[in-house]
C-alpha cells in the first residue's frame, strides 16, 4: 500500500514539474516552428505547433534584411561589438578584482562602496546622463559608448566574481611566489590568471550574452543603418510597415538567440555555477 | 634621468602602490562613465535644454514641474509599481516552489534546471519581446488555444488596459530561471541534520519549511527582493518593443516616459530631472527595504 502510494506522488511529480517545463518552453518551440512554416500561415495555424510542411524561404528571404543591408552585416557588427566588449570586460574586471581583494591601500573601503553602488546602479538611470556626456565628448553615432566603457571594469557584477574566486586562492601560493622573486604584478599575470580562469569564462560568458542582447544602448547611438546590431536590427525589421512578412521576422529572431542558445547548450555549467557562487542574478 | 625612472619604477612596484595601480581602470571608468554623466545632467536638470539649442539656467523650475504640472509622471510611476510589486514577489514565489521541487536529485533534474532556467537567458533579447507581442496578438497563440477550449477567441489582450500591463508582468514572471538557481544553491546548503532532528521530534513536511527551510532562506529572498525591485523599475526594452506605453499609457514605464522625454519630444532637461528623482525612488525603495530588514530576516548562525 505505501510503495503504491509512493510511485503515485512519483506521477504525479512527472507530470507537474514536465507540464511546467512544457509550458515554460512553449513560447520557443512556437516560434522556431513558426519560422519554418509558409509565412501566410502562421497565424492562421497558430493553435497547432509542427508544420505541415518544413520550409527555408523565411530564411532565405529573412536574411536579405532591409535598406539595402543584409544580416549577415548585422551579425558580424554584433560579434565585433559583443567580443571585444567581452575582452575588454574580462581583462579590467581580473585586474581590478586582483587590485581589490591583494592590495593594501588607502581608499580601497571606499573603492568597494563605489563598486556596490555601481551595481545598483543599472544602466538605464544613468541612459541619460551618459547620453548627454558622451555627446560632449562626440561619442555618438559611433562604437565607442558601446565598448569603450567595459575597458575600466563598470560592471561591479564581474569585479565581485573574481574578487570571490582570488579571495579563495589559498595563502601560501602567493607567499611561494613572492620568495621566488615575482612582483605584485607579476602573481597577477602568472598565478592569478591562470587560476581563475574559470571566472574568466563564466564572466566571458555573462558578459556577452549581455552584451549581445543590449538594445537601448545601439538604440541610443547606433544611427547608420549599416552598423546596426543584430537587436536594434531586429527591432526595426520587425516594425509595422517595414515588413509584415512574420515568417522572415520569426526567422530572423530565431537566428538572433541561436548563439545565446548555443552558449546555453555547450556551457551551461559555468552559467550555472556563476550565478550560484556569486549569488547575483543573470 | 636613469636614477628618476628607476625610482618610478622601484615605487610603482611597492605593494600599497600597485593594488592602486590594480584598482586604476576602475576609478577612471567611475569618474568618467558614472560620476561625470550625473553630475553633467545634475546641471542640465536645473536648465531649460533641448540638444539642439544651449542651455538656459532656470533654476527648480523642472522639479516643480514633474511633481506640480505633469499628470504623466504620476501616471507612470503608478504603472512601474504595479509592474514591479506584482511581477518581483510572483518570480520570487515561483522560483521557490520550481527550487524546492528540484532540490531533490533525480536523472531528469539537470534537464528540467536547463529548461526552466532557459528563459532567463534570453528573455531580455528582442526577439523574444518581438514573440511576445506576436503571441498575445488578436490573431496570435494565446487566442487560438483559448479558441482550442471553445472560448472567446477575439480578445485583444495588447489593447484592453486592464490586460496589456499583465502581459508584460507574465513575460517577467517567466524569467524566474535565475532566481530558481540561487535558491537552488541556497536550499543545498541547510544541513541534513536540522531536518534529520525535526523528523525525530516529529515535526510534518509542512512544519518543517516554514521553521527550518524558509528562515534559512530569508537572507537569499532578501537580497533577490532588492535586487529585482531595482531591475523591476528599469525595465526599458520589453515594454518599448511590446507596448510603448498603449493603450493610454496604462503600460508606460518610467524609463519608456523618460526616453521620450528626452528623445522624441526633446526635452532633454526635462528628462535629465526625471533620471535624477528616479534615482532618488529607487534609492528610498531600497532604504525601505533594508530599514525591513530586521523584522524577516533571519541573520543568526546555524
Amino acid at each position: 500500500m505505501k510503495k503504491k502510494n509512493q510511485s503515485l506522488k512519483q506521477v504525479i511529480y512527472l507530470v507537474v514539474v514536465s507540464g511546467l517545463g512544457i509550458l515554460m518552453i512553449y513560447p520557443l518551440l512556437w516560434m522556431v516552428m513558426s519560422s519554418f512554416k509558409e509565412s501566410n500561415t502562421i497565424f492562421t495555424t497558430a493553435g497547432q505547433l509542427i508544420p505541415s510542411k518544413f520550409i527555408f524561404d523565411n530564411y532565405v528571404n529573412g536574411w536579405k534584411g532591409f535598406a539595402k543591408v543584409g544580416f549577415d552585416t548585422f551579425f558580424k557588427n554584433s560579434l565585433f561589438i559583443s567580443v571585444t566588449a567581452t575582452v575588454g570586460t574580462v581583462l579590467s574586471s581580473s585586474l581590478v578584482a586582483y587590485g581589490f581583494a591583494r592590495g593594501r591601500f588607502w581608499g580601497r573601503k571606499a573603492l568597494l562602496v563605489a563598486m556596490l553602488l555601481s551595481m545598483m546602479l543599472p544602466a538605464q538611470v544613468l541612459m541619460i546622463p551618459q547620453y548627454l556626456w558622451y555627446q560632449k565628448l562626440g561619442w555618438v553615432g559611433t562604437y565607442y559608448p558601446l565598448i569603450a566603457p567595459y575597458f575600466f571594469a563598470i560592471q561591479g557584477f564581474f569585479v565581485y566574481l573574481m574578487m570571490n574566486f582570488i579571495e579563495g586562492i589559498p595563502n601560501e601560493l602567493y607567499e611561494a611566489a613572492r620568495i621566488d622573486g615575482c612582483s605584485f604584478y607579476g602573481i597577477y599575470a602568472r598565478i592569478i590568471l591562470p587560476l581563475i580562469t574559470p571566472a574568466l569564462i563564466t564572466g566571458g560568458i555573462f558578459s556577452f550574452i549581455w552584451r549581445w542582447d543590449d538594445f537601448l544602448s545601439a538604440l541610443l547611438y547606433v544611427n547608420d543603418s549599416s552598423k546596426y546590431p543584430v537587436s536594434l536590427a531586429l527591432k526595426l525589421f520587425s516594425d509595422p510597415g517595414s515588413s509584415s512578412d512574420y515568417g522572415a521576422m520569426f526567422a530572423m529572431a530565431t537566428l538572433s538567440i541561436l548563439p545565446i542558445m548555443l552558449i546555453f547548450i555547450f556551457l551551461q555549467k559555468y552559467l550555472v555555477e556563476g550565478i550560484s557562487t556569486s549569488g547575483l542574478k543573470g | 634621468m636613469g636614477n628618476t625612472i628607476a625610482a618610478i619604477r622601484k615605487k610603482l612596484y611597492q605593494d600599497n602602490i600597485a593594488g592602486v595601480v590594480c584598482s586604476l581602470p576602475f576609478i577612471i571608468g567611475f569618474l568618467l562613465f558614472m560620476i561625470v554623466p550625473m553630475l553633467v545632467s545634475l546641471y542640465y536638470s536645473f536648465c531649460d535644454y533641448n540638444i539642439l539649442a544651449p542651455p538656459v539656467w532656470v533654476g527648480i523650475k523642472n522639479y516643480v514641474k514633474i511633481f506640480t504640472g505633469d499628470p504623466t509622471f504620476y501616471k507612470t510611476v503608478l504603472v512601474t509599481f504595479y509592474f514591479a510589486f506584482a511581477s518581483v514577489p510572483l518570480r520570487l514565489i515561483f522560483a521557490l516552489i520550481v527550487a524546492l521541487l528540484l532540490v531533490k536529485s533525480t536523472k531528469l533534474t539537470p534537464m528540467y534546471r536547463a529548461v526552466y532556467y532557459l528563459p532567463s537567458i534570453i528573455g531580455g533579447s528582442v526577439a523574444v519581446a518581438i514573440l511576445w507581442k506576436r503571441m498575445f496578438a488578436t490573431d496570435g497563440v494565446l487566442n487560438n488555444v483559448l479558441g482550442l477550449f471553445g472560448l472567446n477567441r477575439d480578445f485583444s489582450w495588447l489593447g484592453d488596459t486592464r490586460t496589456a500591463i499583465w502581459v508584460l508582468i507574465i513575460l517577467a514572471v517567466w524569467q524566474f530561471g535565475s532566481s530558481m538557481l540561487i535558491f537552488l544553491a541556497s536550499l543545498k546548503q541547510i544541513p541534513a541534520s536540522l531536518y534529520e532532528a525535526a523528523d525525530v521530534d516529529g515535526a510534518s513536511k509542512w512544519s518543517q519549511f516554514w521553521n527550518i527551510t524558509l528562515p534559512l532562506l530569508t537572507p537569499t529572498i532578501f537580497f533577490n527582493l532588492v535586487m529585482q525591485t531595482i531591475n523591476g523599475f528599469l525595465a526599458f526594452t520589453q515594454c518599448y518593443i511590446i507596448t510603448q506605453g498603449k493603450p493610454m499609457d496604462s503600460t508606460l514605464f518610467y524609463t519608456v516616459y523618460m526616453y521620450q522625454q528626452s528623445f522624441e519630444f526633446y526635452n532633454t532637461g526635462y528628462a535629465a530631472a526625471l533620471a535624477w528623482v528616479m534615482l532618488l525612488i529607487i534609492g528610498l525603495i531600497t532604504w525601505f527595504l533594508f530599514a525591513t530588514k530586521r523584522f524577516w530576516v533571519y541573520d543568526g548562525g546555524l
